[in-house]
């Protein structure tokens, strides 16, 4: 005879069982997708280069992480910064930076168009907003360049409209990879922007009119705050996939504005020093993690002023 | 009575207001005048859908009209954004900031003016004492309760001093006794505060509790303005009559009228005295309204003015009413008050006269 316990200890048992069971193709998916890769990462970064590209396995070195920071002068052997990395860090920054403000400066009145819409129109809008990811990134790049090559069409119109006497060069600057990372990324910014606009109570903008806010006070004041969920998500979600870009600074930026993304790859394929790629990755990560973390704790910092 | 718009708070003159176009163009509001007067508590009573609210947006600016003025103490303020109206709202869904504090949230408005810092902190220290939240200050709003928000809405919406004060419907989120209490409370508010206010409901009730007077509205139009007993007493249209408080409705030839009475005959065959509404002159046909409280049960059936037979006794505790089917057919309705001692003991079933008193019926406009 089972007692009333026994039987409760065995369903408990099935049910912790069963639970495992079922978070199994989760947890599966996670440590072979995500978590798996990255340690293949950090250990391909303390490995010994091989001399066609992959590593030597077992052997041990800092030299990947060494040169990512530092170079060796071939003649004298004294030790530098490594000045054309460093530079690429900072490029890449700074152009993921400057995209982000201006897909937010873009973004913000689109997403406020959207969320003033009536309910059926909205979803039309949203909708327009997600054509382009229908079509894979490289083309769309490639009908970037379309547009604002030298013969392009932004420049022959801009020459029809008597605007300009010669053609602006635009491709393979900063601008150009600038122009295409905004067009790109700037659905990530509007979508969560939109999301937390949506949300947004109009009744409190009309009480900011009434209580005597002008437009901008209202702006500033009331819908800028209650929408900074929004605003965080989609500089987020911008700023990131701008750090690690790869195909536009390629196709609009050329060979010589290079970003992270084309310097990791460059260590894989041509430099065929795969502990550096690794290094240079797991250092763009921390990149990442740094700049959530200032955002986190700014955040903190201004809620906490808030309240 | 015509008022000079500078003594008025509020005028309105020849109001629309139409929304949409093509066939689906629909006047929320139609030609609508009213004037309201300084310090008064002035209530726009009607069901929803009736323009009541709209009229309100009007005023407060968050809407322009179609056509017509609105003047305030004078000045058209038709044109004006809502941040140049020196009026101030108190919104059904309270609207208040979420990111801001109990006492932010009172002094935004003195904030969007320009005040000096300790001039807003002082007086939101009164405002705070005023509605009796001082221990709150510095609350989240979305950590008090709703009764309270309630107040700080009103608090935020007194602070900047406005001239007019709008409510659009700010009890209807409460329960029925914070619902009682709060309508004493801004009783209250309006006396010590000495602002116009002007109250959107649809709660005939808090209307004939709180008003100075009372604009019935129905389709985009004003049917009635009068004070509280004006409009319980002499309703002049059967929507009036039927939309506050219970009404018996009863068919009528005019015989004879004399200044704002009337001699009409009901279809018994008996005839009554009754008021005349003002500024209309009904012949022919009418009908005639009588409250079912101020019907009068006869000693016996035979002789008076009105009988019939108690169909239903429903017992309300302060009163009773009988429904009553008359002989005429029409139903009749006569309420008793549950007074010590000299209850009415009618029975279902039981034959019944009724009387109606001089003064106790009320000659329909249309």
């Amino acid at each position: 005879m089972d007692t009333a316990s026994e039987v409760a200890k065995r369903a408990e048992r099935a049910d912790v069982r069963s639970r495992w069971l079922l978070s199994a193709p989760a947890l599966l998916v996670i440590f072979f997708a995500a978590v798996g890769p990255l340690f293949v990462m950090l250990a391909y970064s303390f490995m010994v280069k091989g001399d066609y590209g992959d590593v030597k396995p077992g052997e041990f070195s800092l030299d990947g992480w060494f040169s990512v920071f530092f170079q060796r002068d071939i003649f004298d052997d004294t030790v530098g910064l490594a000045d054309a990395h460093l530079s690429i860090f900072w490029r890449s920054v700074k152009l993921s930076l400057i995209t982000t403000m201006l897909a937010l400066a873009f973004g913000f009145p689109t997403a406020y168009f959207i969320a003033t819409r009536p309910a059926r129109t909205r979803e039309v809008w949203v909708f327009l907003i997600t054509i382009p990811f229908w079509t894979n990134l490289l083309i769309r790049t490639f009908a970037m360049q379309e547009v604002i090559r030298n013969e392009g069409i932004l420049n022959t119109l801009m020459m029809w409209l008597g605007l300009i006497d010669q053609p602006i060069q635009l491709m393979y600057t900063d601008a150009a990879i600038l122009f295409g990372m905004v067009y790109v990324y700037l659905p990530l910014m509007v979508l969560p922007l939109y999301a937390s606009m949506e949300k947004l109570d109009f009744n409190l903008v009309e009480a900011g009119y009434d209580l005597y806010a002008t437009r901008l006070r209202v702006l500033w004041r009331i819908i800028i705050p209650l929408v900074r969920p929004g605003v965080i998500a989609g500089s987020i979600l911008v700023f990131i996939p701008s750090l690690g870009a790869y195909v536009i600074p390629r196709v609009l930026g050329g060979g010589k504005n290079m970003m992270l993304g084309n310097l990791i790859e460059l260590q894989f394929g041509a430099g065929r020093n795969w502990p550096l790629g690794a290094a240079i990755s797991i250092t763009l990560m921390a990149i990442v993690m740094l700049a959530l973390l200032v955002y986190v704790r700014n955040e903190a910092r201004s809620g906490a002023q808030n309240v | 009575m015509p008022d000079q718009p500078g003594r008025n708070a509020i005028e309105v003159r020849d109001v629309s207001k139409i929304f949409g176009s093509g066939d689906a163009r629909f006047a929320a509001l139609d030609r609508v005048s009213v004037a309201i007067r300084e310090n008064e508590f002035f209530t726009l009573l009607g069901p929803s859908g009736c323009g009541k609210t709209t009229l309100l947006r009007l005023i407060a600016g968050f809407d322009f009209p179609s056509e017509g003025e609105i003047f305030l103490y004078g000045e058209d303020i038709a044109p004006l954004p809502p941040y140049r109206r020196p009026v101030n709202t108190v919104f059904q869904s309270y609207a208040l900031f979420p990111h801001m504090t109990v006492a932010q949230n009172i002094g935004f408005g003195l904030e969007m003016l320009g005040k000096p810092k300790n001039e807003i902190k002082a007086r939101v220290e009164l405002m705070l004492k005023l509605v009796r939240m001082e221990a709150l200050a510095n609350r989240r709003t979305s950590q008090i309760s709703g009764g309270q928000q309630q107040r700080v809405a009103l608090a935020r919406a007194l602070a900047p001093q406005p001239k007019v004060l709008l409510l659009d419907e700010p009890l209807s989120a409460l329960d029925y006794k914070l619902r009682k209490e709060m309508q004493i409370e801004l009783k209250r508010l309006q006396n010590e505060t000495g602002i116009t206010f002007i109250f959107v409901t649809h709660d005939q009730e808090e209307a004939l509790t709180m008003s100075d007077r009372i604009a019935v509205m129905s389709a985009g139009k004003i049917l009635q303005i009068g004070s509280p007993r004006d409009i319980y007493d002499r309703p002049a249209e059967r929507f009036v009559a039927d939309f506050i408080g219970e009404s018996n409705f009863l068919p009528a030839t005019m015989v004879s009228k004399q200044d704002d009475h009337a001699t009409v005959r009901l279809t018994s065959g008996a005839e009554i005295s009754a008021s005349l509404p003002q500024n209309a002159s009904p012949a022919g046909d009418v009908t005639v309204v009588v409250r079912p409280e101020h019907a009068q049960f006869a000693a016996a059936a035979n002789g008076a003015p009105l009988a019939g037979t108690i169909e239903n006794v429903v017992y309300l505790g302060t009163d009773t009413h009988f429904h009553l089917k008359l002989d005429t057919g029409e139903p009749f309705i006569v309420r008793r008050q549950n007074a010590r001692g000299h209850a009415d003991h009618r029975e279902a079933g039981s034959r019944v006269g009724i009387l109606i008193p001089a003064d106790a019926a009320q000659v329909l406009r249309d």
